[in-house]
């Protein structure tokens, strides 16, 4: 990771402490997880503990501190999405892709995530496929999106039997 | 001064006391956990509880935090107070056996049932630790990291810290570590319940500055440890 | 645009504004709503000014407006016709063209794409006269259809901002505060301080610097009509906090936006630029000497900020941990200063009531709740979306008139209020007014205005595992009470649901539940065990059949129930065998089909798909 631009974005933001969310913020949207590299960086140049600025980055869900995959599925476990059969839904992609939330699949391919409400209850359960919505998601559905996925990627589904 | 009424008896304290200081200070007492004079109060073990205000309006606060206000009335062991802290001792209990701390806790307010699962947690999240690096030893090490469940006292990304000097002080102040239990079955000739936990710092360090001469965590082959906590759990 | 320098300003730029509205004829406001947009409504908005342009209609007063929400997400994408108020639903993109050439230019209705009235079986063609939206009153979410939100112009020409001049022109802090105290406004937040009196204790108390604060975190798992607010009619609320700014005294303020709400985001950034550019921001608003600016700042995650001490303790770069209150925010708050922090529909309000007066506000709603509500009304119901409606509306009216009942004639059994720490209020409360005190005294909450509809296949116990579960992990643990307690509550709720219930756990549960509400320090912990304890003293023979029968009434926990074939109803039309992940399901067309109960992953699909009503579940 270029620590350069980590620089960057600590220069646009400021130093004072309430900078440190904003920046833990864009450096995420920017690398997509945050290294150890880049919270030394931030705590050094902001004259912050190192203890204080991790503390942040593991207290907050949008922080990661390990990179994520190409695709990134969110199971929305909403109230609404839940009374609608969510949990069936991420149970289903779970046994599909063999991760639980928050972890990646091997093949980096898959980053699996569940999120509360997305504001967009009325067609529950959503999940969302690198920020493309699907509503009214049900257990079959899963399975063809994401061998449409895997498709695109190449992988045959034979292929990912073979792997596990 | 201050005003409020403890307990019925009508308290002159000073401005920007706490409860728990007011409350000390006429020599009444409520258990505490998570405090410690020489530390800012923190808030976390909710032992220090006690109801404020006229019912039915009442409602429990923790002392150790809550300031002192002009005519508040204070009741430090009504039934609901005593009810909740025996509550939360159970719960401490049932996570932290192992503390002699806690155990000294139940026998002070009588809890003498456990409901729920039996876990080996070990550690309370009291913050005591934390707050004694921080604030005593000007290290700041050591911090929460994560929440809710997941939440736990570590250094960053759980590796060696520099800013650590292997003082001890973190360990020396620790209710969950610092005085053994000598075994919650009193009939078992040896106990060697503290034999069960490993305290997190050994996987990170094995030459710290260690006051517990009783622990002996740090003694034992890594091998053997394991084993025990399997042994334990099954 | 330069800056509008004064009152008089401002009144002429409006003119000017709605004499060039004028020369708009029609008007096509496509919803592109947190509902409707996950649907396509970009595409379609695209699609209607692609044709508009073919068609060579720009020149001839046809507007193309991408809008906030409608409300009605249950028919999306909304496409509205104004100044009819012509109603289309469920538009695609092809459906554009012929909407322009029919509609717009020769003036027909396309019947096709209208509103059926499900009792009546009739077409309703104009918005106002669908039940959807007979049973609301849209003071805040009525204006979204009016305006792009894009557009401080739009907003100023139905009126926008003329709150603002009148405070700053003719009447002093005090009375600001008076004719809010007047008005009975009470926090949408959650709690439902009174917003007057939060205003005036903060304005009371000394010092120089004090700040105002948009809680826009909205971290209800089941809720979003403070992102529809943002997004649909972002300068409402900056004009509130401008006028809930200059009556405290503060020349600061934050708008907190969640991450998650990427266009809220978006919009409340550039409305405030737009608000600066025109000076309604900034230094010497409309030369009256008063000053205030607006930041964004961004949530990044964690339900616990959307309390008002944690909030602020993010604000400052800390985690969202919250603190002791006494002191609270109005004495003192960001960076140990005096603030004011309100809920985005609480500030929404304040320029409706400087506009028409406390008194008129407080015309509507009950003796202690005022003015109006926005729910957002989802699950099991029919008609899901956002309605705004007067407090002290009965829940029957909300579920029943406007939400259209229970979909596939399902039996209602209640409803969860008030977020994750509200409760749940079963069908025979159904006729309960909506308000502060009604619903706390049946022992949930008005909270931010979460309504999720519950059937007879919504299992109590597993609602309750589940907003335990989520509290738990969205607890910050720094109390113990709060986060082994829950860790507890969940550990026996999962024994339940799993059929390891024992005699006793009910007690335990509401023992350790009223330790948990009294023991803890902030209103996450407090209201914590509100789905526990309500579920509890309404559902409670519900807890009895998971331990002393080990069955799940509802058939929703997976370990109590069974899923088989009726042989009475099977086609066998072998949908469900094609469908099931699991193959479980064996037999062949035409042919009576059979559940594998060892294969079965008990996952619903082939309940869901069946359309004979032939799979069982006990
Ligand atoms: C756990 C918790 C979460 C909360 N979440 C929100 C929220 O998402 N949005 C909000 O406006 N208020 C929320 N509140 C309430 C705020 O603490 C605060 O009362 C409110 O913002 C004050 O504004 P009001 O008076 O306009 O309601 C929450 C409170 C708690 C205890
Ligand atoms: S509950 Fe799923 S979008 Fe809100
Ligand atoms: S001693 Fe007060 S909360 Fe722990």
């Amino acid at each position: 990771m270029e620590l350069s631009g980590i620089q960057k974005i600590i220069e646009k933001n400021g130093t004072h402490r309430s900078a440190l969310i904003p920046i833990l913020l864009d450096i995420q949207d920017e690398y997509h997880f945050l290294s150890r590299d880049a919270l030394a960086c931030v705590a050094q140049t902001m004259d912050i503990a190192l203890v204080d600025v991790y503390r942040a980055a593991t207290f907050y869900k949008y922080f990661s501190l390990v990179p994520k995959g190409e695709h990134l599925i969110q199971v929305c476990l909403g109230t609404a999405c839940h009374v609608r059969g969510a949990p069936g839904v991420l149970n289903e992609i779970q046994r599909k892709l063999h991760i639980k939330p928050r972890e990646t699949t091997e093949d980096k391919l898959f980053t699996l995530e569940t999120v509360n409400c997305l504001g967009a209850c009325a067609m529950g359960p959503i999940i969302v496929m690198d920020e493309e919505y699907h509503g009214q998601m049900t257990v079959s559905k899963v399975d063809k999106l994401i061998e449409s996925f895997k498709k695109h990627e190449g992988i045959t589904k034979d292929e990912q039997d073979k792997k596990h | 001064m201050v005003k409020l009424i403890i307990n019925g008896m009508e308290v002159q304290a000073e401005e920007g006391w706490t409860l728990l200081e007011a409350i000390r200070w006429v020599g009444f007492d409520v258990p505490t956990l998570c405090y410690h004079e020489g530390l800012t109060p923190y808030g976390a073990c909710r032992l220090c509880v006690v109801e404020i205000g006229k019912e039915p309006r009442s409602k429990l606060v923790s002392s150790c935090t809550y300031p002192v206000e002009e005519g508040l009335i204070v009741r430090t062991h009504s039934k609901r107070v005593v009810n909740a802290r025996k509550m939360i001792v159970e719960l401490m209990l049932a996570s932290s056996p192992q503390s002699k701390t806690v155990q000294d806790l139940a026998s002070q307010l009588g809890v003498q049932q456990i409901r729920f699962k039996v876990e080996h947690e070990d550690c309370l999240l009291c913050g005591l630790c934390v707050r004694m690096c921080a604030e005593q030893m000007m290290a700041k090490a050591i911090d929460f990291a994560f929440r809710g469940g997941d939440r736990k006292i570590t250094t960053p990304f759980d590796m060696k810290s520099e800013e650590c000097r292997r003082c001890g002080a973190c360990m020396y102040i620790c209710p969950a570590c610092q005085l053994r239990c000598d075994g919650p079955q009193a009939e078992q000739d040896i106990c060697n319940a503290c034999l069960q936990i490993t305290p997190e710092c050994l996987k990170t360090y094995d030459d710290v500055m260690c006051y517990l001469t009783t622990c002996g965590a740090c003694l034992k082959q890594p091998e053997t440890k394991q084993k025990e906590t399997k042994n334990n759990k099954s | 645009m330069s800056r509008i320098k004064s009152i008089e300003e401002l009144e002429k730029l409006r003119e000017t504004i709605i004499e060039k509205q004028k020369a708009r004829k029609l008007s096509i406001a496509i919803c592109n709503g947190p509902g409707c947009l996950p649907l396509g409504s970009r595409k379609i908005t695209q699609a209607f000014i692609d044709e508009v342009k073919k068609q060579k209609l720009t020149d001839k007063g046809v507007e193309v407006r991408a809008t906030g929400c409608h409300g009605f997400c249950a028919q999306g994408p909304l496409v509205v016709i104004e100044p009819q108020g012509l109603f289309y639903q469920g538009i695609k993109v092809e459906d554009a063209p012929e909407i322009i050439s029919e509609t717009i230019v020769n003036g027909n209705i396309i019947d096709r794409l209208l509103y059926t009235d499900p009792d009546s079986g009739e077409k309703i063609p104009l918005e106002k006269d669908i039940p959807f939206y007979k049973s609301q009153q849209r003071l805040i979410s009525g204006n979204n259809r009016l305006i792009d939100p894009n557009s401080i112009e739009d907003y100023i020409a139905i009126g926008g901002y003329k709150a603002v001049s009148k405070v700053l022109s003719e009447i002093t802090t005090e009375q600001v505060i008076e004719e809010v105290k007047l008005s009975g406004l009470r926090g949408r937040g959650g709690a439902g301080f009174p917003t007057g009196l939060k205003w005036k204790l903060c304005h009371d108390n000394p010092g120089d610097t004090k700040y105002i604060i948009c809680n826009a975190d909205e971290g209800d798992p089941g809720a979003f009509m403070d992102r529809a607010t943002l997004e649909g009619n972002p300068h409402i609320v900056i004009e509130g906090m401008i006028i809930g700014a200059y009556a405290i005294g503060a020349h600061e303020g934050y708008i907190y936006v969640r991450n998650e709400y990427p266009i809220a985001l978006k919009r409340a950034i550039r409305a405030i630029e737009q608000a600066e550019k025109y000076g309604l921001l900034g230094e010497d608003i409309l030369n009256s000497g008063f000053n205030l600016s607006l930041h964004i700042v961004r949530g990044a995650g964690a339900f616990v900020c959307g309390e008002e001490s944690a909030l602020m303790s993010s604000i400052e770069g800390k985690v969202g941990e919250p603190s002791q209150r006494p002191p609270f925010p109005v004495q003192k708050g960001l960076w140990r200063k005096p603030t004011v922090i309100n809920n985005v529909e609480t500030w929404a309000n304040i320029p409706h009531i400087i506009n028409r007066g406390g008194k008129w506000f407080a015309s509507m709603g009950t003796e202690k709740s005022k003015g109006t509500k926005i729910f957002s009304l989802v699950g099991k119901v029919n008609n899901t979306g956002l309605v705004e409606v007067p407090m002290g509306i009965t829940l029957r009216s909300i579920v029943f008139d406007i939400g259209g009942g229970i979909p596939k004639g399902k039996k209602f059994k209640g409803v969860q209020i008030g977020g994750p720490s509200g409760g749940c209020i079963p069908e025979k409360l159904v006729d309960l007014p909506v308000d502060y005190e009604s619903l706390t005294s049946a022992g949930a909450i008005m909270g931010s205005g979460g309504l999720i509809v519950m059937d007879e296949n919504t299992c109590m116990v597993d609602i309750a595992k589940y907003f335990t579960n989520f509290l738990s992990e969205e607890s910050c643990g720094k109390c113990y009470t709060c986060r082994k307690g829950l860790q507890r509550m969940h550990e026996i709720l999962t024994d339940i649901t799993e059929g390891n219930g024992k005699e006793g756990n009910v007690e335990l549960l509401e023992e350790l539940a009223n330790v948990v509400k009294d023991t803890t320090l902030c209103g996450l912990g407090q209201t914590s065990p509100n789905p526990v304890l309500t579920t509890l003293r309404y559902f409670k023979n519900e807890y009895e059949s998971h331990i002393k029968e080990k069955k799940c009434p509802a058939g929703v926990c997976k370990e109590l129930i069974t899923y088989s074939v009726d042989p009475e109803k099977c086609t066998g039309c072998m949908v469900c065998l094609r469908n099931c992940p699991a193959d479980a399901v064996t037999g062949a067309k035409k042919q009576i089909h059979h559940i594998d109960p060892e294969k079965c992953i008990k996952c619903g699909s082939c309940y869901e798909l069946c359309k004979f009503d032939a799979i069982k579940i006990e």
